[in-house]
């Protein structure tokens, strides 16, 4: 894992130091709420409806376990004991004072950690797969160069003010888990036919009310130059986009309407003025970097066997591992989506516990998903079962991974000041409705994904099964949508049809699913299933 | 508007900035006015004759006249560059690292918190318009030109 | 009836115009006519509200109803946490919610 050295913790410890000065002339009046609010939101901090509310930024998804004690100190102490992870690998505190927010971020700052860039019309934090540096379907890990955009993208100065947020994902597999093309700009890494690693570059994709995929707009940028090419996107971007109306200044309408050959001229134009700038990292920095990424001491020799003899744990085992580069080691997931649960709270008690287990059995690695999960990326599988009982004993050992109870939910209504209606509890109806986790497995991978407004934070575009709340007078109402995919055969989810209730909403969900068991052939995810019969397959019975 | 905070030792061009049509319909003129959304590169070609390059920030969410002066810099063009308009303290630290040498906010700024922020960060990370070495070269003495 | 509410500046909390001072508590927010906008202006001006704003509210036997959702949930709390509630020892709270 990167550790800062002086030149990080100083910009950071500077930072801290920097929002204190605002907060004070914030509290002392020298800053109306107009001109703190773009301020805070650099910082991460908004106004919610109930409090304010922090998000901290996890780098690439990447922690440890002495960052998940902060995390849970934090908790304890300036937030009502509880965080949320959000579906961009962040995390969350819904009940923060102004005048703690300084102090919070120096307590994340003595443990490399901070809130740079977490909202507000900027870079955002850098997402990449969750399996990084462990999958065994990666090609190398793509942290090192997710750290290094973490850095450069870090007070721009040139992009101080962009039109809108932008958001940068990187994997290094041909399966996607990250979401890649709804990102502003995403990068997967590839090997070209002269075996040269390079990025395969995507651009414009995003959710919110005017949802896109992105397109592909280079087959191969040599690595040692994206630093040029991403400041020729940006700059493309920033000098072009419409500035007179905030829903349509997403890079993805920029790219839309120029269309995307005319967008990627116009970045190769900038990109061969920018290359002999020296804008990019010599390979000695990569390197720098890269070697903090080196992998743990594995043990050799270890067993691949595990007694699977408890139904339970073999259940456990069967959905929240998956197989890791190194012999006799596993990625083990865990779930924050008990049944009932809100998706993505964690307890500090839990946190204290996930650090204590990453340390026992994960080398103190842990990592965030943008499906409101966690992982401890390095257990060897001898220790699953030990592993299991711990979590099981904290109420952490579900066995949903992308499973019908493994919903992706919003804050929505309950917390957020945008949200038009309720997530959480569509969640958790529709959790305790499938509660049976015979008849989960029967139906089979099914990603549910829910927003409370048409941001889009819950990413319902790209749910198999999306659900979006809007307000109908005054009342919390719920579109369905069905066909979408985050993963590496990306689609936008379409809506059905009229609108339900809340109750309503569930019930024709439970029909569209109990419509696939029924006409799905062998094989088929729902998804799949969607994907042969189309909307008008789903239809008549979702409507009866 | 306030007085204009300066960060050179020239004299101050006397004339007011015009706006790019006028400037190209006037060959005597060294001073020019850029809005937000106007195409900077179109000045390019006359940067000789230009002492001054007003660029107008009609509200601080309005970020394009960050890319302008720093095409202005990268151009060549050696002149002052002023901001103005909705010029926020907590912006010219930015604004300085992207060629920005003087600055006519419409607000007064405070000159104890702009001195306090332009010394917070000891360093940067990127390479912009203002020189400044950035993180990386400095991690890499050893490097010839980075 | 025509009622304040709004945010403390510095701890984020909820409040509501009580026709004095701002109150955690919606039940004791005041009609305030049509003066919305100057106590907004003053109250905002002298930093003992961030975001304040009017809103329709109606008051019955139960004490002020907020008439949107959105404002329901802000006087009482997050619904699917009781115990984090103004009322956590009122199981029906949040049905005065929907």
């Amino acid at each position: 894992m990167y550790k800062y050295d002086q030149y990080d913790q100083a910009m950071v410890d500077a930072r801290v130091e920097e929002f204190r000065d605002q907060t004070r002339r914030r509290i002392e009046g020298h800053l109306t709420d107009d001109q703190f609010k773009p301020l805070r939101l650099k910082n991460g901090l908004y106004l919610q409806l109930h409090a304010y509310m922090l998000r901290v930024s996890i780098p690439y998804g990447t922690f440890d376990s002495r960052q998940m004690r902060k995390l849970a100190h934090i908790a304890r102490t300036y937030d009502r004991g509880y965080g949320h992870f959000t579906t961009r690998q962040n995390i969350q505190y819904n009940w923060i004072k102004l005048q703690d927010a300084p102090d919070i971020l120096g307590e994340l700052a003595t443990v490399e950690m901070h809130a740079i860039q977490t909202s507000g019309e900027s870079v955002r934090n850098v997402s990449a797969d969750q399996y990084a540096g462990a999958a065994a379907d990666e090609i190398m890990d793509p942290r090192p160069w997710a750290e290094a955009i973490r850095q450069i993208t870090n007070f721009m100065p040139e992009f101080s003010y962009l039109p809108r947020k932008f958001k940068i994902a990187v994997i290094a597999s041909p399966v996607d888990r990250a979401a890649l093309r709804w990102h502003d700009f995403a990068l997967r890494i590839v090997r070209n036919d002269a075996g040269e690693i390079g990025f395969e570059v995507y651009a414009g994709g995003g959710m919110g009310r005017t949802p896109f995929i992105a397109h592909k707009i280079r087959d191969f940028l040599p690595t040692g130059q994206v630093f040029s090419y991403l400041q020729a996107v940006l700059r493309v971007w920033n000098r072009h986009a419409r500035r007179d109306n905030i829903h349509k200044q997403r890079m993805k309408i920029l790219v839309h309407e120029l269309g995307q050959e005319e967008f990627a001229r116009q970045v190769e134009e900038a990109f061969e003025h920018f290359l002999p700038l020296g804008q990019d990292i010599p390979p000695a920095e990569y390197d720098r970097i890269a070697a903090y990424f080196t992998p743990p001491p594995f043990l050799d020799g270890l067993s691949e066997e595990i007694d699977l003899s408890d139904p339970a744990f073999a259940a456990w085992v069967r959905r929240q591992t998956v197989a890791h580069k190194a012999p006799g080691y596993a990625i083990a997931n865990i779930s924050l989506k008990p049944v009932g649960g809100i998706p993505g709270d964690i307890s500090a008690d839990q946190m204290d516990l996930v650090a204590d287990l990453a340390d026992r059995f994960s080398f103190g690695e842990i990592r965030a998903t943008h499906a409101q999960n966690l992982v401890l990326p390095h257990v060897a599988r001898q220790d699953l079962h030990t592993l299991w009982q711990e979590l099981r004993a904290a109420g952490l050992a579900d066995a949903n991974l992308d499973l019908v109870t493994d919903i992706i939910a919003c804050p929505g209504l309950d917390y957020c000041t945008l949200a038009n209606a309720r997530s959480i509890p569509v969640a958790q109806r529709i959790a305790e409705r499938f509660a049976d986790l015979e008849r989960q497995e029967d139906i089979g991978e099914l990603k549910i994904k829910i927003s409370g407004c048409i941001n889009a934070c819950g990413h319902h575009h790209a749910g198999n099964i999306g659900i979006l709340g809007v307000d109908r007078k005054g009342t919390e109402n719920y579109q369905l949508l069905l066909g979408g995919s985050g993963d590496e055969e990306t689609s936008q989810a379409k809506i059905t049809g009229p609108g339900f209730d809340e109750e309503g909403v569930v019930d024709a969900l439970e029909r569209a699913v109990e419509h696939y068991r029924a006409v799905r052939e062998p094989g088929e995810r729902f998804i799949d299933t969607y994907r042969r019969l189309g909307m008008d397959g789903f239809k008549e019975a979702i409507y009866v | 508007m306030s007085d204009t905070l300066r960060f050179r030792d020239d004299e101050a061009a006397d004339e007011p900035a015009v706006s790019l049509d006028a400037f190209f319909d006037q060959p005597e003129a060294d001073s020019v006015r850029i809005e937000a959304g106007e195409d900077v590169t179109v000045l390019f070609p006359h940067l000789s004759r230009v002492r001054l390059v007003e660029i107008d920030f009609p509200r601080f969410r309005d970020g394009r006249g960050f890319s302008t002066a720093r095409m202005l810099r990268e151009a060549g063009y050696t002149g002052e560059l002023k901001a103005t308009g909705d010029v926020l303290v907590d912006l010219v630290w930015f604004m300085r690292r992207c060629g920005f040498d003087s600055f006519a906010p419409d607000v007064a700024i405070d000159p104890a918190v702009l001195e306090a922020s332009l010394a917070r960060y000891p360093n940067v990370y990127q390479n912009a318009a203002d020189g400044a070495v950035p993180i990386w070269k400095l991690r890499h003495p050893d490097l010839a030109n980075g | 009836m025509k009622i304040l509410t709004g945010n403390d500046l510095k701890t984020g909390a909820v409040t509501w115009w009580d026709g004095v001072q701002w109150s955690l508590h919606v039940e004791d927010a005041v009609d305030v006519g049509n003066h919305a906008d100057t106590i907004l202006a003053r109250e905002t001006a002298a930093l003992r509200v961030n975001g304040g704003y009017a809103i329709d509210a109606v008051k019955d036997a139960e004490g002020v109803r907020p008439d949107h959702i959105k404002d329901r949930i802000r006087a009482l709390g997050p619904t699917v946490r009781p115990d984090l509630t103004l009322k956590p020892a009122d199981p029906d709270a949040g049905s005065w919610v929907i």
